[in-house]
Parts: structure tokens; sequence; C-alpha cells
């Protein structure tokens, strides 16, 4: 480590933009600051008692209007701030067409990511540089938080439910994650890093990876073996609608509503099938809340995801 | 004790009026406090309609009513009782009161009836719950958190009506005294509780 | 501080209108512990209020001790957790919520709109036992074993994986939720009801308008929070699951109801602190306060819009991003009033006649600390930047710069410049100078650094570290000691002046308000004939001139005795 640094390293797209507002708003506070703070000081020796300085009323310009004037600079600058970045998180928001997914899980006190072609690591997460990224997350117990200061980026991880969070790295190093949202006991030991490598050398690098089975396969096996297959699958698609190439797709609801089905709303057709139950079909399939555990829900998902290109049908 | 006048006060006109006055405030707080379990329950049921529909039909809708027009009734005896007082209708005012008595009663009785009924239909959350669906276990939490903290409240109330009945009958507190029309205040708001709670817990489901 | 409250005062020296004063009408210990006099009342919270800011001030001690180093030296990772957990808990509802409006706003409420006692004196009283036994349970906790969800008590955490005693901590602060609301449908219903003849709404000090204020958010938030709390109490307790994520529960819907709460609990810690300055300020510049329409409705905005912003705690948490959109904008909006009130009393220096007590002292400090956490709070509503710091020091350094830069702060500039009308006495100037100086300088020192540690990504609630935030831990550990210095120094020349202060007059600073219109300290019934008002407040010169050079009483008081 070498001397002391005032700003952290900027390692993602996100922490340009993000330094971007940071700064003008530090130019703009500092500038007020000093207003005040002159302003104070000024007044504080100019009329202390005694001084021969100028008394009597406040001048005509000292007024009302000056009140009504410093109340609107001051809200047109807050909505233009707002304005600026409100907008900057929309425009972070729009998805790009595709990410590396990467399936994490927190648990007391671990990290635990899963790549694609299922490479597993601890505490720690490979990624390749100028690729967008995808997070996928959920937890085990506890609320954690995904927090990576070198990308200015940080997201709940949720018990229950899946969260996203997407980043492209530009630079290459190791940065560290740290869990942000506290957790119990070893809460401040919950971290690891966060290497960002050429994507040749992250191709080199998931290849030299044990050979985990690919999230798909192991998904398509819970597929056959949870029995999701005898309805869902095979010329006899009418008490189940097919899955194939399901995902990403608009999905007509029972109800008239109509939802993207994404990683969010599979889980929760596995989970809770009767809430968004499929146009034209009836609410039979059990809940498999409590029978999968988070890591096969991962790989189920994973496994209907890949059906959008190859469907067995 | 026997004095109605107390200090800060010049009038009892004042006095009276800030005792209502303060204990609409009280009621307006005890207000939001079921107001947020209601919300809780409310985002719940918007987040799992039909658990909460089929959890709704477990509950025992003919204590609930039975319970919601004893209440009712116990509010109408409770304003005479408040207005008997102010007019210094000793008698009335003790007559009603004391109805007010019985019929608070009355419901807590109700009430634990229906609790037994309910723990013995397992229909207390946790293991071995009636419902397959978890999620109809939270309707239940609510169910029994709501009726619970109303239970308390209603037996607060009694509590203080059993106090100024007490009084009054052994001429201890003045009929005039403002405390009648704040403890009547105070009835009203756990009887205006229930009336949300009866369509949330007992019709929710039945519609 | 609380030296004075309880056992001293009695056993004081006999004074010349022995028997006249609230301290000396009335004999005993019962005439203490069953008093429904607010200004007694007053000083046993004061004396309350103390034994908790050391009990929670230790815990910030403990906890700057073990940051001094990125490893773990003092306390397990459990103790550590338990610590700011405590720290937390007694420092918000300890401390922070009942400390301005329970102790001079029970004493002062009633003097500065000439009333002689609260509307309803025993429930005040109630309100201190509750406190009272609120706070017996939160001790108990502590010594049990202590209490590691943090203050905020997210679940899942608190309901299923803590294992410490949550369920006593919870209902401690449910019911010190309980004495808050007491109290403030006590100043509610006083200030509706109890003002002297002439005192209209817009005459009120501005004091009392922030009192108003805060109660009625108290009033409304608090309850909130109660409900929020028994939930976790049942699911804890009784397996009744409202969160539990395994059965459907929702556990952002915790956090939605709590910050419901505890962002208005924001305002209710900073709006009394509003109003102390306000009256600071004035008196010692000499002039009418700058915009006193402006400061009131900056005042009720704040109070009101309070209620909408409890959003922006969550932008991490996983809610639709159009949500949080819309709680950006309001939590910009709030900083509009925020801004009107900083503007406000820098204007009301000018042209005055100022001097520097201590009291000014620290109101001046005050300005420059508050606006330093404010503008970090409009950092802190820009979702991309939040997204960032959230949960990081940064955080940290953002709500101390507003709640104790801001708040404690303002509350002992307030007391001391009560403090002759609390006691009858004056203190040395010289040390409560220094003391307001010392405080100014070491709180930036104690604080600044953990902003920059905080963008530098220094998580909250971390034990041990990676060593490159060791330096600003040093710095913010040193300035820590000076800090405690500050805050022990008025305790020392506080009760010094018990003893030996020279006397105060009825009105030392020559104020405008009311309470300095009767004795001190004032006797029981606070004035011997009931005050009439006919100016509004701050009076300082006449409309349409300055103050004199030469003459320093006021122009003209707020009311006059019949």
């Amino acid at each position: 480590m070498s001397g002391i640094s005032v700003w952290p390293v900027a390692a993602s797209e996100a922490a340009g933009k993000v330094d971007a507002i940071v700064i003008f708003l530090l130019v703009i506070s500092g500038a007020i600051l000093a207003l005040v703070g002159a302003l104070v000081l000024t007044f504080s020796i100019r009329y202390r008692r005694g001084s021969s300085a100028r008394r009597g009323a406040l001048p005509e310009l000292v007024n009302r209007e000056v009140e009504v004037g410093w109340t609107a600079a001051t809200l047109l600058l807050a909505l233009f701030i707002f304005a600026w970045a409100g907008s900057t998180e929309l425009s972070a928001f729009q998805p790009g067409p595709d990410a590396l997914e990467i399936h994490v899980t927190a648990k007391q006190w671990m990290w635990k990511a899963q790549h694609p072609n299922g490479a597993r690591e601890i505490d720690a997460l490979h990624v390749p540089r100028g690729e967008q990224v995808r997070l996928l997350m959920t937890s085990e117990d506890a609320i954690h938080s995904f927090f990576v200061p070198a990308f200015r980026i940080k997201q709940d991880v949720l018990p229950g439910r899946l969260t996203e969070l997407r980043f492209r790295a530009t630079l290459t190093g190791e940065y560290t994650l740290f869990c942000a949202e506290y957790c119990g006991t070893l809460h401040a030991r919950m971290g690891g890093t966060v290497t960002v490598m050429e994507p040749e050398d992250y191709a080199r690098w998931l290849a030299a990876q044990p050979e985990g089975d690919d999230l798909g396969r192991e998904g398509r096996a819970l597929f056959v073996s949870l029995g999701c297959a005898g309805c869902h699958e095979g010329s006899t698609v009418v008490r189940a609608p097919g899955l194939a190439g399901v995902y990403g797709r608009a999905v007509n609801l029972a109800d008239g509503r109509v939802v993207r089905a994404d990683e969010a709303y599979i889980r929760d057709s596995i989970l809770q099938p009767k809430r968004d139950v499929v146009a034209g079909y009836q609410p039979l399939m059990p809940s498999f809340a409590g029978l999968v555990g988070e890591d096969e829900l991962v790989r189920l998902i994973a496994y209907i995801r890949s059906l959008r290109t190859e469907g067995p049908s | 004790m026997s004095e109605a006048l107390r200090e800060p006060w010049d009038s009892l006109r004042r006095q009276r009026e800030a005792a209502s006055f303060g204990m609409w405030i009280y009621v307006s707080s005890e207000a939001l406090l079921f107001a947020g379990l209601i919300l809780a329950f409310a985002a719940n049921r918007f987040l799992h309609p039909e658990a909460f529909a089929a959890a709704g039909r477990e509950t025992n809708v003919i204590y609930g009513t039975v319970n919601t027009l004893v209440l009712l009734t116990s509010s109408l005896t409770m304003a005479v009782g408040a207005e008997a007082a102010r007019a210094r209708l000793r008698t009335l005012a003790l007559r009603a009161l004391g109805a007010t008595l019985v019929l608070g009663l009355a419901f807590l009785v109700i009430k634990g009836f229906e609790w037994r009924e309910d723990i013995l239909q397992h229909l207390v959350p946790g293991p071995g719950f009636k419902l397959d669906n978890p999620e109809t276990q939270i309707f239940f939490a609510l169910y029994w958190i709501m009726t619970a903290l109303h239970g308390l409240h209603l037996t607060g109330g009694l509590g203080a009506v059993g106090w100024l009945s007490w009084q009054a009958w052994h001429d201890e507190r003045p009929l005039r005294s403002p405390a009648f029309e704040a403890v009547a205040l105070y009835w009203h708001l756990v009887d205006i509780v229930w009336v949300f709670l009866y369509p949330l817990l007992y019709l929710g489901g039945r519609t | 501080m609380s030296e004075i409250a309880t056992p001293h005062a009695p056993t004081a020296p006999a004074r010349p209108h022995a028997g006249d004063s609230y301290l000396t009408a009335e004999q005993g210990i019962a005439s203490w512990f069953l008093t429904t006099d607010h200004k007694r009342i007053a000083l046993l919270y004061m004396a309350a209020l103390t034994v908790f800011f050391f009990i929670g001030g230790a815990a910030a001690v403990a906890i700057r001790i073990e940051l001094v180093t990125p490893a773990a030296d003092l306390l397990s990772a459990d103790g550590y957790n338990r610590m700011f957990t405590l720290h937390g808990l007694v420092m918000v509802w300890f401390f922070l919520v009942p400390s301005i409006p329970n102790t001079l706003g029970n004493f002062l409420l009633p003097l500065m709109i000439g009333a002689r006692d609260l509307a309803f004196p025993r429930l005040n009283l109630f309100s201190w036992y509750l406190f009272i036994g609120a706070g017996a349970l939160l001790l108990f906790a502590l010594v049990a074993g202590g209490v590691d969800t943090g203050w905020t008590f997210y679940t899942p955490y608190s309901t299923t994986y803590s294992n410490s005693y949550v369920l006593t901590a919870a209902l401690a602060v449910v019911l010190v939720g309980f004495s808050s609301i007491a109290t403030g449908v006590n100043f509610i219903a006083t200030i509706h009801l109890l003002r002297a003849p002439g005192m209209t709404w817009f005459r009120l000090p501005l004091l009392v308008w922030a009192i108003y204020g805060t109660s009625l958010v108290i009033v409304l938030a608090t309850p909130v929070l109660a409900a929020v709390l028994l939930l976790v109490v049942a699911e804890r307790a009784f397996g009744l699951p409202v969160f539990d994520p395994a059965r459907g529960g929702d556990p952002l819907l915790f956090q939605h109801l709590f910050w419901f709460y505890s962002h208005p609990a924001v305002y209710i810690m900073i709006l009394p602190s509003f109003g102390v300055v306000s009256e600071l300020i004035t008196c010692f510049s000499r002039r009418q306060v700058f915009g006193y329409s402006f400061m009131v409705y900056a005042i009720m905005w704040i109070a009101v819009i309070g209620f909408l912003v409890w959003g922006h705690h969550m932008f991490v948490s996983g809610q639709s991003l159009y949500v949080s959109l819309a709680f950006s904008f309001l939590s910009f909006v709030i900083a509009v009033p925020s801004a009107i009130k900083v503007f406000n009393w820098t204007f009301t220096l000018y042209r005055g006649q100022i001097t520097f007590e201590a009291p000014m002292l620290y109101a001046l400090g005050f300005i420059g600390l508050f606006t330093i956490g404010g503008l970090t709070g409009l950092v802190l509503a820009s979702i991309p930047i939040d997204v960032h710091v959230t949960d990081t020091y940064y955080v940290v350094a953002h709500f101390h710069f507003i709640m104790v830069g801001g708040a404690v702060t303002a509350f002992y500039g307030g007391l001391t410049f009560w403090w002759p009308k609390v006691t009858g006495r004056l203190y040395p100037q010289f040390w409560s100078r220094f003391g307001a100086i010392l405080m100014f300088f070491g709180f930036a020192f104690t604080f600044f650094p953990m902003f920059i540690m905080g963008f530098l990504g220094m998580p909250r609630r971390y034990q041990v570290y990676p060593p490159e935030f060791q330096v600003w831990h040093i710095l913010s550990s040193a300035g820590a000691v000076i800090l405690a210095g500050a805050y022990l120094l008025p305790i020392g020349y506080l009760a010094w002046s018990l003893f030996w202060g020279k006397r105060a007059g009825d009105n030392p600073w020559e104020a405008t308000g009311l309470e300095w219109q009767t004795s001190s300290p004032p006797p029981r019934d606070n004035f011997r004939s009931p005050p009439v008002v006919d100016t509004g407040p701050y009076d300082y010169h006449p409309d349409g001139e300055g103050p004199h050079h030469t003459e320093r009483a006021p122009h003209r008081m707020q009311g006059r005795q019949t």
C-alpha cells in the first residue's frame, strides 16, 4: 500500500458516472459551505457588539424577496441534482443484451458464486474485463449486501427472493468485496475479492476450474427427478404449459395480467405456482417451497433458461 | 379527589376541552398503531391473495359477528354513560357504565371461546398448522397479533371504565369530571378498530 | 448535568427566598418523585438522561478504542456487535429523542407560553416513570447478555438468527415509545389550550413551534414503530410469521414500516434543536429573527414531508427503481426548508450587536456542523451515490453530523442558555466558552474522517477492517478523546456553579421571552401573576431600526405581568 488515498479506485463503468456527480456535488457543497461560513464569520466580526459598522433596519433588498429567492434557488438546485442523479440511475438500469450471468448465494458468513459452466468459487469472484456481468443473488439466511467499492455498486441480498446487480468492469485487478448489511457475528469478516481479468485470461481461468457439471445440465437432471418433466414436457402438454423458449417472453396470465418470464417469475412459479397461473391452465401445480433449496432453484432456472435456444420438444 | 377542577386549569370548560382534545390526539396515535398492523396485513394480502382468502374462511364468522354486535352496543351504552355523567344523571350513568362493563366482558368471553376453538383446530402458526399453504400462516399470525392487541386494549378500557364506575359509585369522582368523556372516546376507538378488523379477518375470504 | 437534579438541590444552602422557588417549595424525596411540577419533572428527566448519555457514551468509547487497529483487540466479534447496538439503542431512544423536548421543552414550554404547568401534569410524571421502566428493561437486556441486532432490528436476523436479548430490547423500545407519545400528547394539548391571553400562534417563540412540530411527528410516527416491533416480538417469541421469507413473508415490509417511523425520528431529534438555535442566535445578536413566518413554515414543512421520505434508506434493498426515484425526489425537496433555516439564522446575524457567550458559540458551531450534515444528506439523496456510500461510514458520519453535531450541540447550547433560569446560578464563562469551542473541533475531528473512509468503502458495523482504513480510524478515535473532554467539561462547571456560581438575576442574557420575566429559578406556579402578551417574540429592537450600540436591554419584552 502506498500512501494515503482519499479517492477509491474506479474500476467499473458506473464508477465514472458516480464520481462525476460526486465531484459536482463536492463543488456545489463546498461553495455553499464556504458561503455560509464566510457569511457567519463576516457578520460575526463586522457586527460584533460595539463595532462601528452601520446597524439600523435591514436594507430593502434583504427582505422577503431574498427569502423567496433562496428558497427558489435551493429548490431548483435540488431538482437539478435529482434530475441528473435520477437519469444516471435510470440509464444504468437499461439491461444490456447478453450479459454474463453468475449466480451468487450469500450465507452467514460467506459468498458463494457459480459461473454458467458450473465452476464454483467461495469468497471470490472472477469476471472478465469489459463484459457486462449480471449477478443473480439470493441469501440462505439473513439479509446480506454485495458491495464492491471500486465498482461503486451495492445490492442487498435477500432470503426468499432474487436480486440482481449489473456491472461492467473496466480495469483489471483485484478488488475488495464486502458484506455491507449487518448479518451477525462475523459480518465484518464476510468479504472476498473480485478479480477482473482480461477476457482471454478469464476464459483460461474458467477452463482450468475443476469441471463442475454445467448448471443447465444439473438443472435438467433435477427437472426430471422432481417430476417437472411429467407435466411440462413431451407431447402431453395439456395440463401444464411447455417451457421451451418461455424465458424472456411475455406470458399471459389467467387473470389477464401479462408478465415477462424472467428469473424472478420462474422462481415464483416454482415456489408459489398458484400466484401467476398461465392463461388457459388450471392451478394444479403443487408448490415446491421447502422441497428445493436455493442451489437447486439456481440450477432449475438455469435449465429453463437454456431452453430458449434448443427446446426439447 | 372530589374536586373536578384540576391544576393548571382555570375553568372546568377548558379542562373538559383539554381532556377530550388530548384524548383525540392519543386516539389518533393509537389508530396509527393499528394502521401499521393493518398495513402489514394489506401488504401480505396483496402478495398472497389466495392464501389469505383460504385462511380467511377458517375464522369463525359467527363468533366474529356476534362480537361485533356486542361491541357496537357497548359503544352505545358507553356514550349514554358519558352523556348522563355530564348531565349529572347519576343512576342512568352508573347503569350505562355497568352495561358497558358487562358487554365488554362478554366480548372477551366470546373471544376466549373463539380462541379456544382456533387452538383446537390447529390454527396457530407453526408445525402441525391446519392449512398446507405456508402463506396462510401469515394470515393467522396477523389474526392472533391483531385480535390479541385489540383484546389488550379492550381490557385496558374495561379497567378504566371499571375504575370510573367505582369512583362514581362511591362519590369519589364528581360526575362533572371530564374523565368520563375521555374514556368514552377511548372506548369508541377500541370499537372502531374492531370495525376494521372484522371485515379483514372474517369477511375477506367469504366474499 | 444531572448532579443538580434530585439529590443535591434540597441540601443546597438556604436561599434568601427559601420556599419561593420551585426547587425549595417542597422538601423531601417524595416531593421529587411524586411531583407534578413540569420543572421538577424536567430535572428528573435530566438526571435519567445523564445516566443514559454516560452509558451510550461508554459504548462509543469502547467502539472507538476497538477500531484503533484493524484487528480485533478489545472485544470479541459478538461483544463488538453488542456494543454498537447498545450505543445505537441508548443514544437514539434514551437520549436523543427525549433530550431537548423532555428536559428543556418540559421546563420551558409552559414558561414560554405563560402557563402554570403542562396540560396533564400527572401524565407528565407517568411518562417519566414509563421512561425509567423502559430504561430499566433495556439495562436488564444489557446486563443479561446484550443485544446484537443493531438499533434497526432488521428481520429476518432479529427474528430468526440473532442469539441475544432481542425481545427485551424491543419491548423496552415499545415502552419508551409510549412514554414519548404521552409527552407528545401533553405538549400538543398544552400549546393548543394553555397559551396566555394574547399569545397567538404567530407570536409563539420558535422553540415552541419546533416542539409542536416534533410532538406531532412523535404522536403520529411512534405507534408505527410500536406496531412493527410488536410484530418482531410476536414472530420471535411465539413463532407467528409475518416477515419470515420461508413462509412467504417479506423482510422488506419490515424495513418499510421501520423507516416509516425511523426517518421521521431523525426530525424528532433535530427539530427541537432548530428551535433552541433560533432562540440563541436572536438573543445574542440582539436582532429580531430573520423571516419568522418562513421559519415556522419550514418547521411544519419538515414535519410533514418527513413522513414521506423513508424509502431513501432502502435504495439498495431491492425496492423498485421507480419507488426509489420518488423517494429520492422527496428527499431533495425536504432539503429546502433546512436550507431556509440556515440562511435565516445567518441573516439574523446581519446588522446585529453580536456577543459571544458560550450559548452563542454553541449555536454558531451548530450552524456549521448542521450545514455540513445537511449538504452531505443531499449527496445521499442522489441514488447512484447512495448506492455506493450507504451502509458505509459515510452514512455514519452524515447522521452523526446531524444528530450529534446538530442536536447534541444545540442541547448543550440550550442547557448553558437556560441554566441560570433552571438553577438561578451563573457558571464561569471562560470554561464554558472553551468547552463550546472544544466541542466544535473535537466533533469535526472525530467525524469528518468518517466521510472520507466511508467514500473509500469502509462498511459500517465492522469490527475488523482492511488496513488501508486505519489512518482514518486513528484520526477519528483521537478526535473522540477531545470530544469526550468537551462533553464532560460542562458537567464539571455546571456542577461547580450550583455551589459557588454567582446568583443569576431574572434575565441574565436580557432576552425577550416570557420565561425570563419570572424569577430565576421560577416559583412553583411559574408566574406570580398571569402574564398577558401583546407582541411577537424577539422584539430586541424597534421595527425599522436596528439594535443600539449602547443600550443592550431589549426594546420590548414579550408580554407583561398583570
